[in-house]
């Protein structure tokens, strides 16, 4: 076990070691080659970057310069990321072959590589990672050590302030006085449905029994999001001491951290930093000789959806299947082994250590008056700068969209913003400046969700949407309820039938009454939220139901069952190339004559419409 | 104990602050539907029917899980509320087969009395339904889950009450099927086929493998001599499929209706339940003489001995060889009273009407038969012989009683107990100590066996011996009788287990009682206390003073556990495997 002066001792000792990564007016000869590690840039070959770094700069004899695995900077988009420190220096969309040249001209010349240096939208190249405007709007709390530490490394974490806030909790505060400084802060939870937190570790403290437990909920099941298992894989030990802290206060011995088994990065890196703080003392018996003790186990998921749902976690947890439980009780009262357990969100806790040593009335500066701090998002689908962006809430979905993540590509126009995932809804243009709150959101039909932000452009079809959605939810409905089990599934079939052209009129009203009974009689949170993305569309988009359903049309052309393919006989001069290429042959003719499809065979793949030299068929 | 103050649907009431609101409104009969309640042993909220508004709670609030609190108003006929209601339920209707012209739960099917009670005319969001199977490989249960609403009561009875947790939930979502592991039938898992999941349904997704076909046919075969046994529990509720309130003993009518539907022959298997306790008890005797295994117990419930079987080979020697009373008495039926009666064997078809499923299996068993004659040739359910009389237009409430036909039809009070938890305790008890001590009995009465808890125990001084005996009902009680045995932690010279909680009268082959008449009314008393009853009534209440057995030991089998008794009356068992690599 280390002693506090100890750890003290280690947080200078490294700190000398690296704070030249923050320090911009450090003058020193070291130079630190930071390379994302996250998940992203691992799948785009980091690894290997990594390794000819390290060889290259063996070979070439090179003193002062270390090669770090970072967690992730954010800008997925331009991955895999180099960063040199302290000069700041960013290098995108890097290849194992442009390694060399890095080192000799860089490290060895101090000569910038111009054609590896990150481009901005504009196209300018930008020498710094601070020039970038995806990060100028950013406020980052949450993932202040993602892209910066190595998260291997106990001792990095400890150096920039890690622990310390462990430290402080036991030596100074008292239980009550950490819940009322998480309360004071104005923290809610960040897994959706943004419970203060200071009052659910409140209801847990008060919750009398010879057991209890903390647990993480890092089972991230809404598609296309990836803020907590980026903080897992950057930063992992900020999660361990945030829960040591919950445990603390609430009087819990033992924790869990659920975590899907996809995220191997991540759970790899988590069960490191376990195993490092249980050498160190900081988990296990008598932390800090302070007589504390509080240790940490992770519990693997599959990846259903709805073990996240906080009883069905506990489910899983358990070893049991994975649907939900009634409430009452609640998890405070009867959790996990029918004890008291208090739940939050991997970056829920993530916020904690920052809270503690800062205090609460620097958190609860940032945001707005009933959404304190920042929200960190996935930002996906049709955005320039696809990444992982933090941003003070109160922000503009505008703001976000445009100068964070550099507008619409390829020209098009912005559609709708999906928050919340399958459980949210979207929001339309005309919502684009409203203020990224708790509240506001919900005011126009969606929420903030766990930070899923997917933007779409004007080619989506929002019927489609809301039909893909569904078919999420159905696919992952445990089927414990009837209203989920089998009424998503028949607004599923209805929403099928419209993109297939043949909705008929009513089916609209259909589905409007069906989501109101699944969301009012669902027993949990998946059910009683799964008609969102058809309500908000339907709320903002009803005239393209009506399209589908009255006109047989799309109006974005992306349901292509409504589209027929057909040959302009004007323009056919009867080649037959068409006809060659056709995989379910469902074009004939004579040669020399205008030849013409079959609509009942075509599945308008559009083979054809790119065979044809004489341009003569097309979509209608 | 601490009371509440309440308000269901403008009536005020105090009530234990323990309640759910759904206990409260039954108090006030406030009629909330259910349909995957069952009280202390499905209470998962799932089926969403029990829903009402409470006041100052957001959203609608699930009553069969919710506790009252001081001062709570709820509301469960508001418009919002029926609307929801009749929406899931409609939903249910949609993925449902909705055979009820002719399901065999038409009638007493809780999800068509809900149909019929929330009104639903019409099913206004129809669709695809969920690819289901059908299990009927097992001779006792057929699970048809194109009729299964999901509810898991049988999964929580499985589980929760016999602890054997053969079926679970498979596969997720609108694909979510109940089914055991690896989808294998329930014949080729540790399920016991005690049936108690088919007394758990709601629907008729559940339902026992059916042998009317067979005994009719029977019945109309000239050259057959078709001789009906009935078990001791039968006549305690067989009325109720009749319309007569549960507890009514109706022998004499049963007697009748079997014999309007044309057997030969009716006649008791507690004659076989008298003969069961003279090898059983000769047994025990033996095993005190000649210091035996120990525990001895008895193998008359076959749900039991498949568990024993499946979860406890090690264990089996502990079981005793006799045969169950219907197997016997079938097989003497084929010998003895053949030869008596100057019929051949081979042209008599036995039927035994049980409480039960399980026999079914366990008629089937290869052991059972003597010289290539089967002991017994159907088994039909209390709910099957039910159906048949109704099919041949017989009314066990309107029809004039008949006794049992003779010479095999009169058996001793210590043979009606069996049917109930205790009872072949008891039984034995007031034939090994009288044979021991060599004295009639002080009290025929053994109070301390009977009851309802899950495991009783009791010392019985017989002579200058301390006999100690346990009663295990219910396959989870069972289990913990065994895990002490395994343990060596078991005191006991005798235990009498019975697969089913009660004993035979809650057998998995009764007529069934839905979620409501289970919560508000005690069953298994009422019907237990029936047989009890009986055996006070009658004149005779010794197994071995029942002259019927007397005779047939004199004339017959010599003495009991004698070659010939051996060679018709005992059985084996063998240990059962289910997965490769077990
Ligand atoms: C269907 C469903 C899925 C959920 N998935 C997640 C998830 O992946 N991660 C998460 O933190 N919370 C999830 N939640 C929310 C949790 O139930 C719970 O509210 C949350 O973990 C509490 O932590 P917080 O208070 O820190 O937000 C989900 C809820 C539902 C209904």
């Amino acid at each position: 076990m280390k002693s506090i002066e100890e750890l003290s001792e280690i947080r200078q000792r490294t700190l000398e070691e690296i704070k030249l990564r923050k320090d911009r007016n450090y003058t020193g000869k070291e130079k630190h080659v930071l390379v994302c590690g996250g998940t992203g840039c691992t799948s785009s070959h980091s690894m290997e970057i990594i390794k000819r770094l390290e060889e290259k700069i063996k070979e070439k004899n090179i003193q002062n310069v270390r090669v770090v695995r970072t967690g992730c900077f954010g800008l997925c988009a331009r991955g895999p990321i180099i960063v040199v420190r302290p000069e700041d220096t960013f290098y995108a969309m890097a290849k194992v072959e442009d390694v060399d040249e890095i080192v000799e001209k860089h490290l060895v010349g101090g000569e910038i590589v111009e054609r590896l240096l990150c481009k901005d939208i504009d196209g300018t190249a930008v020498k710094s990672l601070d020039d970038l405007n995806f990060y100028k709007k950013q406020h980052r709390v949450v993932l202040k050590n993602c892209g910066l530490i190595d998260p291997e490394n106990i001792d990095e974490y400890i150096a920039f302030d890690g622990y310390k806030a462990l430290e402080k909790v036991l030596t100074s505060m008292t239980p009550e006085e950490v819940i009322k400084e998480v309360s004071d802060s104005g923290l809610r939870g960040r897994g959706g449905a943004g419970f203060p937190t200071g009052r659910k570790w409140e209801f847990a403290k008060n919750s009398v029994a010879d057991q209890k437990y903390v647990a993480c909920n890092a089972d991230e099941g809404d598609p296309g999001a990836f803020m907590d298992r980026s903080v897992l894989e950057g930063d992992p030990h900020s999660i361990v001491e945030a829960m040591a802290i919950a445990a603390y206060a609430i009087g819990a011995t033992k924790g869990y951290v659920y975590v899907r088994a996809e995220y191997p990065i991540a759970v790899k890196r988590l069960q490191i930093a376990i195993d490092q703080a249980q050498e160190y003392g900081l988990l296990g018996k008598n932390i800090m000789g302070k007589g504390f003790e509080f240790d940490l186990e992770i519990r693997l998921g599959a990846g259903a959806f709805v073990c996240g749902e906080e009883t069905a976690l506990m489910e899983s947890v358990e070893g049991k299947r994975g649907e939900p439980r009634p409430r009452p009780p609640f998890p405070a009262v009867k959790g996990l082994f029918g004890k008291p357990t208090l739940l939050n969100n991997v970056e829920t806790y993530a916020n904690i250590t920052q809270i503690i040593l800062n205090g609460a009335s620097w958190f609860a500066s940032i945001g707005t008056e009933k959404s304190k701090g920042t929200k960190v998002f996935a930002l996906g689908g049709n955005i320039n700068n696809v990444g992982l962006v933090e941003v003070p809430m109160g922000i503009t979905l505008r703001e976000i969209v445009y100068d964070i993540g550099g507008g619409i590509p390829n020209g098009r126009k912005f559609k709708a913003a999906q928050t919340g995932g399958p459980s949210g809804g979207c929001i339309p243009e005309e919502h684009l400046d409203t203020p990224i709150d708790y509240e506001s959101l919900i005011a126009i039909g969606s929420m903030m969700g766990s930070g899923g932000l997917i933007i779409m452009d004007d080619s989506t079809c929002m019927v489609n949407l809301a039909r893909f959605f569904l078919d999420f939810t159905v696919d992952e409905s445990c089927g414990k309820c009837p209203p989920c089990r089998i009424g998503t599934k028949r607004m599923l079939e209805i929403l099928e039938k419209m993109v297939a052209g043949k909705g008929q009129v009513g089916d609209v009203e259909k589905l409007e009454k069906l989501a109101l009974n699944i969301k009012r009689s669902s027993l949990c949170g998946l059910g009683q939220t799964a008609p969102n993305p058809v309500l908000s569309t339907i709320r903002y988009f009803r005239e393209e139901y009506d399209a589908h359903i009255k006109e047989k049309r799309c109006p974005s052309g992306e349901c292509k069952a409504m589209t027929k393919v057909m040959i302009d006989k004007e323009k056919c001069k009867g080649c037959s190339a068409c006809s060659r290429k056709c995989p379910v042959n469902a074009i004939q003719g004579e040669l020399k004559q205008p030849f013409e499809i079959d609509q009942d065979k075509c599945i308008k793949c559009g083979v054809c419409i790119a065979t044809c030299p004489f341009k003569a068929i097309s979509r209608v | 104990m601490d009371k509440v103050k309440i308000t269901i649907d403008g009536i005020e009431m105090e009530v234990p602050k323990t309640y759910t609101i759904l206990d409260a409104a039954r108090e006030a009969n406030v009629d909330i539907p259910t349909l995957c309640h069952l009280k202390d042993i499905n209470e998962i909220g799932a089926c969403r029917m029990c829903i009402v508004e409470v006041e100052g709670a957001r959203g609608f609030v699930t009553s069969c899980v919710m506790p009252v609190s001081d001062g709570m108003v709820v509301r469960t006929n508001t418009p919002a509320i029926r609307d929801a209601r009749k929406t899931t339920l409609e939903l249910l209707l949609s993925n449902h087969n909705r055979s009820c012209l002719t399901c065999v739960r038409s009638g007493n099917c809780e999800l068509q009395a809900l149909a019929r009670k929330l009104n639903v005319e019409g099913i206004e969001f129809e669709g695809e339904k969920t690819k289901t199977s059908i299990d009927d490989l097992s001779p006792s249960i057929v699970r048809d889950n194109s009729k299964c609403i999901l509810c898991k009561r049988c999964v929580a009875v499985c589980k929760k009450v016999q602890e054997v947790s053969a079926i679970n939930t498979m596969n997720r979502g609108f694909k979510s099927e109940i089914g055991s592991a690896c989808n294998k039938s329930l014949n080729d898992v540790p399920c016991s086929l005690c049936g108690q999941c088919i007394e758990a349904c709601p629907t008729g997704a559940l339902r026992e493998k059916d042998a009317t076909q067979k005994v009719w046919e029977a019945l109309n075969n000239p050259e057959l001599y078709v001789i009906v046994q009935t078990a001791p529990a039968v006549r305690a509720a067989i009325g109720e499929e009749f319309g007569m309130p549960i507890g009514t003993l109706a022998t004499n009518e049963m007697v009748a209706g079997l014999k309007r539907l044309g057997f030969n022959k009716v006649f008791d298997t507690n004659t076989g339940a008298d003969l069961t306790i003279m090898e059983e008890g000769t047994e025990l005797i033996e095993r005190i003489n000649n210091n035996g295994v120990f525990p001895m117990i008895t193998s008359c419930s076959p749900g039991w001995v498949r568990y024993a079987e499946s979860n406890y080979p090690d264990l089996l020697d502990h079981l005793s060889s006799a045969k169950s009373p219907h197997q016997m008495f079938g097989a003497i039926l084929k010998s003895y009273y053949a030869e008596k009666e100057n019929i051949d064997p081979k042209k008599m078809f036995v039927v035994s009407v049980m409480p039960c499923v399980a026999k079914k299996s366990e008629s089937e068993r290869e052991e059972m038969e003597v010289d290539g004659v089967r002991d017994v040739d159907a088994v039909l359910t209390t709910r099957e012989a039910a159906r048949m009389m109704k099919e041949a237009g017989v009314d066990l409430s309107k029809i004039e009683g008949a006794p049992f036909d003779n010479p095999m039809g009169d058996a001793s009070g210590a043979g009606a107990i069996f049917g109930t938890t205790g009872g072949v305790m008891e039984a034995a008890l007031r034939t090994v100590k009288e044979i021991l001590t060599g004295e009639p009995l002080d009290k025929i009465d053994f109070e301390e066996v009977r009851g309802e808890k899950g495991i009783k125990e009791a010392t019985i001084k017989i002579g200058d011996k301390d006999i100690k005996v346990a009663i295990a009902h219910g396959l989870g009680n069972a289990k913990r009788i065994m895990d002490m045995i395994r343990d060596g932690n078991a005191p006991y010279h005798f235990v009498e287990i019975m697969a089913c909680p009660g004993g035979c009268v809650m057998g998995g082959g009764q007529p069934i009682c839905d979620a409501k008449t289970r919560a508000t009314v005690d069953v298994r008393k009422l019907r237990a206390e029936a047989l009890y009853k009986l055996d006070k009534e009658l004149p005779i209440r010794k197994s071995h003073e029942n002259p019927v057995i007397k005779k047939l030991y004199e004339e017959y089998l010599e003495k009991p556990g004698s070659h010939k008794a051996h060679k018709l009356l005992h059985t084996s068992y063998h240990p059962r495997h289910y997965f490769e690599n077990e």
